[in-house]
């Protein structure tokens, strides 16, 4: 079979430059052939490589005395939960696949996200999502959103994850470029950690899982350019298909197998697949690696080198097992009826040699191939649009004369309404350990003795008492489009208000950084302003990144999305009696603001790119709330300190619609069983001169509603002024209406009425 | 008491039938995997929720012939106590063991919430511990369980006294709104002829501890675990 030949128009299409395609021939000291064009062209795409990126990423805190495995040394991230368990998590994008084919772009990001945890060794315990769209107006948003919802669930639900949590927002910038970002969370034992290393020389490699075929062709490289109607439509062969089912026997088998400890190392094949696999686990070895593509097993007849060695086809692991041990491999493959074969062994020339039928079809150095990726440092200049965001003044917005519809049309914009349209779809409660369920800020999970992955004595371990975890991830887009910087710091404080909210003190940080073209120096100040505030951020909450992902080329032909770094983040909660929840409990029960009514320093009184300024006032301007990071953490330690003394009740984060949004949603996000919320009133007045809708609907940020019994009003107050907290009681829980006054104005809705408006927001929509 | 839950090769409620089975009640349960021919020496079987071996066909359309069931189908035939919950309704329905059918949610996708049970019967050993006049509380996590079967079917069944349960709204009022699937008469369980095979698509296994916020679940596991002990007296009478 002849390859094509080399040609400058080759080159350009597998999207390198003419001095990357020199530096390759550097490496080689000749021209590479076709094949290892195309692997150079994957394991150098910013998808791999990070290329335009790592430089930046240098910049995270990646460090702490709980963390086991840190960022970039493997699949994903590992931290301590005490007792000798371990925590692995990761979010990963899976943004251009979803555009194309929402169902399997969303499913095979999902099934990505659960083999990077396993293949540290850890059994999946529950997953998140993260999910931006257009506007549900667009009758092709809603296809979009109805594909990825269902295609999230089919691989969730049957692979038997709860998918615990997510996030969902709608704007326009997203029209045509969809975000899908899936997180996943696995638990291990210390010594269970496996690592992505071709250790051994003379070991066996073994390819395990199905067969590889022509689809998801090159999926890195197509994830690594700008979105065009052409490149989709040409790119739909790039997009792989989810088998949760088999990936579920080959999670089962994996864990077996490490059980046995025979594994010398194990890396899933995720982007550019068996590429990726083999050089990665030796580089890390420092080692070789050697295989025969004729032993892959082939799902489609007369596969080229080049098809084998970039097929995305899914579900697949390359295992390298100490020599002697062949047999422990077909034994429990066999068991689970899995296909696997020996393709290679493990060289102490470094290179990386493929044969086909024996020919040696690519000769690379392993470890060139993955450290020596170009790396560009990109011209960066303030985008023009961020002066006309800083002239933006209140003066032009007229204060709200009806603020009781406004509450309610607010309860129904799709990014602040009831996301249950979308996880009821998901199976959030399988593997019995959901204690919050999604609704709250934070879902919590309890980790308990079956969650653990078999040890090579056959059973679990010493004995342990259950731990609970809680997570979020968020991001509030708007903001760090208006400012990049403080709008990434306001996404980590957010993400540890959620922790915080649910009794949780923060573990450990993953982001997803979804940008637009780096090219665009403009493009390329958000990306570098962003990764200085969630690093900010990060530092502040003792919250170290453990890993996480690029996603560049985040644009359409009308435009680029607004950057978006979303922020999953983890904490830990010593005790069960701990846990939080959103919304008020009691009849009597007395609320109180913690935090400023209104941040008095921002002109904007908080809002600056609100939710209350673009939905009403079709507004998406104005500098941003400011983020002062240690009044957050004031903030939160002080409410982790209340509940730890047993007075808080709920605690619900202020983020999107301010006080009024906040304190409706403690009235009415209690939802007992189907059709039948647990409503509960209540009457607050929210002291302060400032005008009406900044006091109901402004994103002052550091606030926090929580509720207590009368007979701990004094000590809360008392504590929280010891901790240095404003704190003002603002009203009582009860009755069948939310009745606010504030500057002189009352609203008063029926809670069934509020209810309505927020939980069938989206289920109206998508009629 | 000694259980057998199924392990098919996607059963994914299995460990939670074993935890509550062990960890919550205290009795002893184990896996049997789906290639083994026998059961063992048990006292009850739970053929638990999960996805069988991927159910791209049709749930549980698969899962009926593999080794294990044969060995359910004679425990079965010998008046041992069977309870399929979710996916193992569905297989139990394929297998034959339990009439009717479980098709797509009428709304065609999955549906994961809680929704309220009324017992039907109250004589069977599914249900005979549940107090009187007792709502439960228990989630449902499927995207096919629409129960159907032909009217004369239905009409023998509850002539019959054979469902388990019905999905009632929270006062107790069976209506279309407190339908999450669209089953035929709100029919959300039942038994078959003999009354010691189960089947059920909400899951008790996930209602049976106060920390998840819901325990009506237990009262199925209870009632089962009173009809054995009654049995197991009445053996040794």
């Amino acid at each position: 079979m002849t390859e094509p030949a080399i040609t400058p128009e080759l080159i350009q299409k597998h999207g390198l430059t003419p001095d990357e395609f020199a530096r390759i021939e550097t490496i080689l000291g000749r021209r590479p052939n076709y094949t290892e064009l195309g692997i150079f062209s994957v394991m150098w795409s910013e998808h791999c490589s990070y290329k335009n990126t790592r430089p930046l990423l240098k910049g995270f805190p990646t460090k702490s005395e709980k963390i086991l495995v840190g960022a970039g040394e493997e699949n994903a991230g590992i931290i301590d939960i005490g007792d000798g368990l371990a925590i692995a998590f990761k979010i990963e994008s899976h943004n251009h696949p979803s555009a194309v084919e929402p169902f399997q772009g969303a499913a095979t990001g999902v099934g990505g996200i659960i083999r990077d945890i396993f293949t540290m060794g850890a059994r999946p315990i529950c997953a998140l999502n993260s999910l931006r769209f257009g506007e549900l107006t667009s009758p092709e948003v809603r296809r979009l959103f109805t594909g990825v919802v269902s295609g999230i669930a089919h691989y969730g639900n049957c692979f038997g994850i709860p998918t615990l949590a997510g996030e969902v927002y709608f704007d326009k910038s997203y029209e045509g470029n969809p975000l899908v970002n899936a997180f996943c969370l696995g638990v291990l034992r210390h010594e269970q950690i496996a690592r992505g290393a071709a250790k051994g020389i003379g070991n066996p490699v073994f390819y395990v899982g199905p067969a590889t075929g022509r689809d998801g062709l090159a999926g890195a490289a197509f994830a690594s350019q700008d979105l065009t109607e052409e490149s989709a439509e040409g790119q739909r062969g790039a997009v792989q298909v989810g088998d949760p089912f088999m990936e579920k026997l080959v999670m089962e088998a994996c864990l077996e197998l490490l059980a046995t400890g025979v594994v010398a190392g194990i890396q899933d094949m995720g982007a550019a697949g068996l590429t990726c696999s083999t050089c990665e686990t030796a580089a890390r070895a420092g080692t070789g690696i050697e295989i025969e593509l004729t032993k892959v097993p082939q799902r489609a007849p007369n596969m080229t080198s080049y098809e084998i060695m970039l097929s995305e086809s899914q579900e697949r692991m390359l295992i390298i097992v100490n020599k002697g041990h062949e047999a422990a491999v077909q034994k429990i493959f066999d068991k689970w009826d899995l296909p696997w074969a020996e393709i290679g062994f493990v060289t102490d020339t470094g290179r990386m040699i493929v044969r086909n039928h024996g020919e040696v079809v690519v000769d690379i150095p392993a470890k060139k191939l993955t450290d020596e990726a170009p790396l560009y440092t990109r011209d960066s200049r303030e985008p023009a649009y961020l002066a006309a965001v800083r002239g933006f003044t209140l003066a032009g917005v007229p204060v709200t004369k009806n603020p009781g519809a406004d509450l309610q049309a607010l309860l129904a914009w799709p990014s602040i309404a009831s996301k249950n349209w979308v996880y009821r779809q998901y199976d959030y409660m399988v593997r019995n350990g959901t204690v919050v369920c999604p609704g709250s800020d934070a879902a919590v999970l309890r980790i308990k003795q079956d969650a653990v992955p078999v040890l090579p004595d056959g059973t679990t371990g010493p004995a342990f008492e259950d731990k609970f975890i809680a997570l979020t991830v968020d991001c509030n887009a708007t903001y760090v489009y208006l400012d990049p910087y403080e709008g990434s710091k306001l996404a980590v404080a957010e993400a540890a208000r959620n922790l915080a909210c649910s009794g949780a003190v923060p573990l450990g940080t993953t982001d997803n950084l979804n940008f637009a073209n780096p090219h665009n120096p403009e493009l390329f100040y958000q990306l570098k302003r962003s990764v200085e505030g969630l690093a900010e951020g990060c530092r502040a909450f003792n919250a170290p990144v453990t890993g996480g992902n690029v996603s560049l080329y985040n644009q359409n032909p009308s435009g680029p999305i607004d950057p978006t770094p979303t922020v999953a983040m983890v904490g830990i909660i010593d005790d069960p009696k701990h846990i939080t929840t959103q919304w008020f409990k009691d009849e009597g029960d007395v609320v109180i603001l913690l935090g400023n009514i209104v941040d008095a320093a921002d002109p904007l009184l908080g809002l600056g790119g609100s939710a209350y300024l673009q939905s009403l006032h079709k507004l998406k301007t104005g500098t941003p709330p400011r983020c002062d990071l240690p009044t957050e953490v004031r903030l939160h330690e002080g409410l982790r300190g209340m509940i730890r003394q047993g007075w808080i009740k709920s605690a619900h984060d202020c983020s999107e619609g301010g006080l009024a949004v906040a304190i409706a949603e403690s009235c009415i996000s209690q939802q007992t069983g189907r059709s039948t919320p647990r409503l509960i009133g209540a009457e607050v007045e929210i002291p302060g001169d400032q005008r009406l809708d900044a006091l109901l609907f402004g994103e002052s940020q550091a606030r926090i509603v929580i509720s207590v019994n009368p007979s701990d009003v004094d000590g809360t107050l008392a504590f929280a002024r010891s901790a240095g907290i404003p704190a003002n009681r603002l009203g009582t829980v009860g009755g069948a209406r939310l009745t606010i006054r504030a500057a002189g104005t009352t609203l008063a809705t029926e809670t069934n009425v509020l209810h309505d408006a927020w939980w069938n927001a989206i289920a109206r929509a998508m009629e | 008491m000694n259980f057998a839950v199924l392990q098919f090769p996607a059963s994914n409620c299995d460990q939670d039938a074993i935890h509550v089975l062990k960890n919550v009640l205290g009795h002893s349960a184990r896996l049997v995997w789906h290639k083994d021919q026998s059961l063992g020496a048990v006292d009850g079987v739970i053929v638990p929720g999960g996805f069988s071996y991927g159910d791209y066909l049709r749930t549980g359309a698969i899962a009926r012939f593999s080794p294990i069931m044969q060995a359910v189908q004679q425990f079965a035939a010998n008046g041992g106590l069977v309870l399929g919950i979710c996916n193992g309704f569905q297989i139990l329905c394929e297998a034959g063991l339990l009439p009717g059918a479980l098709i797509r949610n009428r709304s065609l996708q999955f549906r994961c919430e809680n929704v309220f049970l009324k017992p039907g019967s109250s004589h069977t050993p599914f249900t005979r511990s549940i107090p009187e006049g007792a709502l439960l509380r228990i989630p449902i996590a499927h995207g096919e369980g629409c129960f159907y079967a032909d009217d004369a079917t239905l009409d023998q069944i509850e002539r019959e006294d054979r469902v388990l349960f019905r999905y009632v709204d929270a006062q107790g009022n069976r209506s279309e709104e407190s339908n999450p699937n669209g089953s035929v008469r709100n029919i959300a369980g039942i038994c078959n002829t003999a009354r010691n095979v189960g089947g059920m698509m909400p899951h008790p296994e996930r209602a049976s501890e106060p920390i998840l916020g819901m325990a009506d679940g237990r009262w199925i596991f209870e009632s089962i675990l009173a009809e054995l002990a009654e049995r197991q007296k009445s053996r040794a009478a």
